[in-house]
């Protein structure tokens, strides 16, 4: 039987995730996602009629029990430098990052 | 039997009977951690010793100044002729996927390793107001991805005070085991799957999973944020209502909280299962799971915890409650295969926003870009789980496979939501007030045993799971041992907004099981 994930794919997967890989944990999770969506495939036997919406959590946010939109008002922080001080890099209050990767237009 | 060993109600009546104080609860409780906890968790992977395997390790970071200051204050209060508050002197553990400010908050990542929150959950904000005394922040797979809190970045990871060579169960792991070995009173869990219900079970407690929506996540690390319910672990039905009582209700800053009144849970905690209905369904005493060659096997649940179901079903019917067999739950076995789509998806989104920029950790290595830090810093601060559950959340959500996967995944949810609809709807041919089921399919297995295989270890939430897709309520409880002296959970299930219910259901089956000769067994680390 075919993996549905094959290592080309497995490859493009981990590009977009931003993931860099040894081969150990690559060979490990490409079994566990395979082996994964042979459980998923159960999913695909269940007769589902065209109009069966999608739940997409449990309880309906219906307006008798749901908040009304809170004002949209700007809160200071009372330490920014708290937060600022969780940065991995910072200079005079900026955030420092490598250099971001640009592609000239034509 | 020490202070620290005594439920939340029992302390609440000591300490307004000024017969002890909230310092002296407080040092009991430190003493116990002291004795059973050992090393608590850290990154530093070094080998496990002996004694090691004999401790509980429930922990990540203590808070004994903050709760000793905490602790002062109550009885400052108390001393004044102040009300102290519901949870006043009550040692609380926080599952550390909670923001507490000033506090590491590590979700038991690497990647979150040097994380100190900037600002408080609003559930432990509750609970502090509330005059819990917060001891700590406990151990749990990290960022909640397991059944076993075996993934953990930070070891040791929890052992079950009952065995040590077993789990705690997960993710809530740290919690179970804290509140199991007298190291807290109570703590707040986390629900994605059974997080707070499979531990509580393991580890003999009790674990209350809320109706999505009672309960604020403002201040939760987020996993899947269509399944994620925070809810308490106690040592009985009382303390997690109490607990419940603090925590509930609607937040400004959390605008999925619900409206719905909070009632009071305490004062209806004894009002009994006289005219309740009550079912059973066989869907819930067999299990269903994937074998590697892409086949599926069937088996009952183990005899001893069907007969654990069914015997407090008896003792339910004997105080006046009508059982009503043969409930159909056919949906129950789709959990598992909807779960594994649904909340890798919203696992990989919300993992994104970990980058080694703003906060967290970043990749030591030099890099050419941005791209190559974000990529060696993600290589490096997540553990393999994650990494598992970014790679299906993007595959199964990608264009061209969304409609196979993700919205297949959301249409079936609706199938099992419409499961719990029929059994409580008043009007329908069962009307139940609860569902009464097995909590877990097992009791709690070895550690090493299952851990590694992802598909294995997901499918030990197949009967707490179905929950969390419908919203639905759901109360872990106690009902005796295995034969090898291991603790079993049965659950009960409930319509929207009805934890009254399942809490009077729980206080009930404690009252009729006070006697019993399991009550008085104790965890082996504390023998």
């Amino acid at each position: 039987m075919t993996d549905e994930i094959t290592p080309e794919l497995f490859a493009h997967l981990v590009e977009l995730a931003a993931l860099e890989l040894d081969a150990q944990e690559a060979g490990y999770l490409r079994r566990q996602l395979n082996y994964q969506l042979k459980a998923i495939h159960e999913l695909e036997a269940i007769p589902l009629d065209d109009d069966t919406p999608v739940t997409s959590h449990g309880v309906a946010y219906t307006p008798e029990i749901s908040q009304p939109p809170r004002a949209d008002e700007w809160q200071p922080y009372p330490a920014p430098q708290d937060i600022l001080a969780q940065a991995p890099e910072v200079d005079e209050g900026y955030i420092v990052v490598p250099e971001t990767p640009t592609t000239p237009l034509e | 039997m020490e202070l620290c060993d005594l439920s939340a109600v029992e302390l609440y009546r000591l300490l307004r009977e000024r017969k002890t104080s909230a310092v002296e609860i407080l040092q009991s409780t430190l003493e116990r951690i002291g004795e059973v906890e050992g090393r608590m968790g850290a990154l530093e992977n070094t080998d496990l010793t002996e004694e090691d395997r004999q401790k509980v390790h429930a922990f990540i970071t203590l808070t004994d100044e903050r709760a000793l200051e905490q602790a002062r204050r109550v009885d400052e209060r108390l001393a004044s002729g102040e009300d102290p508050g519901v949870l006043a002197g009550i040692p609380v553990s926080i599952k550390d996927i909670f923001c507490v400010r000033g506090t590491p908050s590590t979700a038991a990542s690497r990647i979150l390793a040097n994380f100190i929150a900037p600002y408080t959950a609003t559930p432990v904000e509750r609970l502090e107001q509330a005059g819990a005394l917060l001891v700590g922040k406990v151990n749990l797979d990290e960022f909640t991805y397991g059944s076993s809190n075996e993934s953990s970045a930070f070891k040791p990871t929890p052992r079950n005070p009952w065995d040590p060579s077993r789990v705690p169960g997960g993710s809530s792991g740290g919690s179970a085991a804290s509140v199991a070995a007298g190291e807290s009173v109570l703590s707040l869990g986390t629900d994605t799957a059974g997080s707070i219900r499979q531990p509580a079970s393991f580890c003999g407690v009790v674990g209350l999973k809320p109706t999505y929506g009672r309960v604020s996540r403002y201040g939760l690390i987020a996993f899947a944020s269509s399944l994620d319910c925070p809810g308490p672990l106690a040592k009985d039905v009382s303390g997690a209502a109490m607990m419940l009582q603090v925590i509930a209700g609607a937040d400004p800053r959390d605008s999925t909280t619900a409206t719905v009144p909070v009632p009071d849970y305490l004062a209806e905690l004894e009002k009994g299962v006289k005219g309740l209905r009550i079912g059973l369904s066989p869907d819930y005493f067999r299990i269903t799971y994937p074998t590697p060659d892409g086949g599926f096997e069937q088996q009952p649940v183990p005899a001893e915890i069907e007969q654990a179901v069914r015997r407090a079903a008896d003792l339910l019917r004997q105080m006046g409650a009508e059982i009503i067999e043969d409930v159909p739950m056919p949906n129950t076995r789709y959990g598992i295969p909807a779960y594994f789509v649904i909340s890798r998806v919203e696992a990989a989104s919300n993992l994104h926003r970990y980058d080694g920029v703003k906060y967290g950790y970043r990749t030591p290595q030099p890099v050419a870009d941005l791209r190559e830090m974000y990529r060696k810093t993600r290589a490096e601060g997540f553990g393999i789980q994650p990494k598992l559950r970014i790679l299906m959340g993007m595959y199964v959500s990608a264009a061209q496979y969304s409609a196979r996967y993700y919205q297949r995944a959301l249409r079936v949810r609706t199938l099992i939501r419409r499961d719990f609809e029929q059994a409580f709807d008043p009007n329908g041919p069962y009307r139940l007030d609860a569902l009464l089921t097995p909590t877990t399919p097992t009791t709690a297995f070895e550690m090493d045993a299952v851990y590694g295989d992802s598909v294995l270890m997901q499918y030990a939430d197949q009967l707490t799971v179905p929950a969390n897709h419908a919203g639905v309520p759901g109360l872990s409880i106690p009902a005796g041992l295995d034969a090898r002296g291991l603790p079993i959970g049965i659950q009960l299930l409930g319509a929207d907004f009805s934890e009254d219910i399942l809490l009077r259901i729980g206080r009930a089956y404690e009252l009729a099981t006070e006697g019993e000769a399991w009550r008085s067994a104790r965890p082996r680390v504390l023998a």
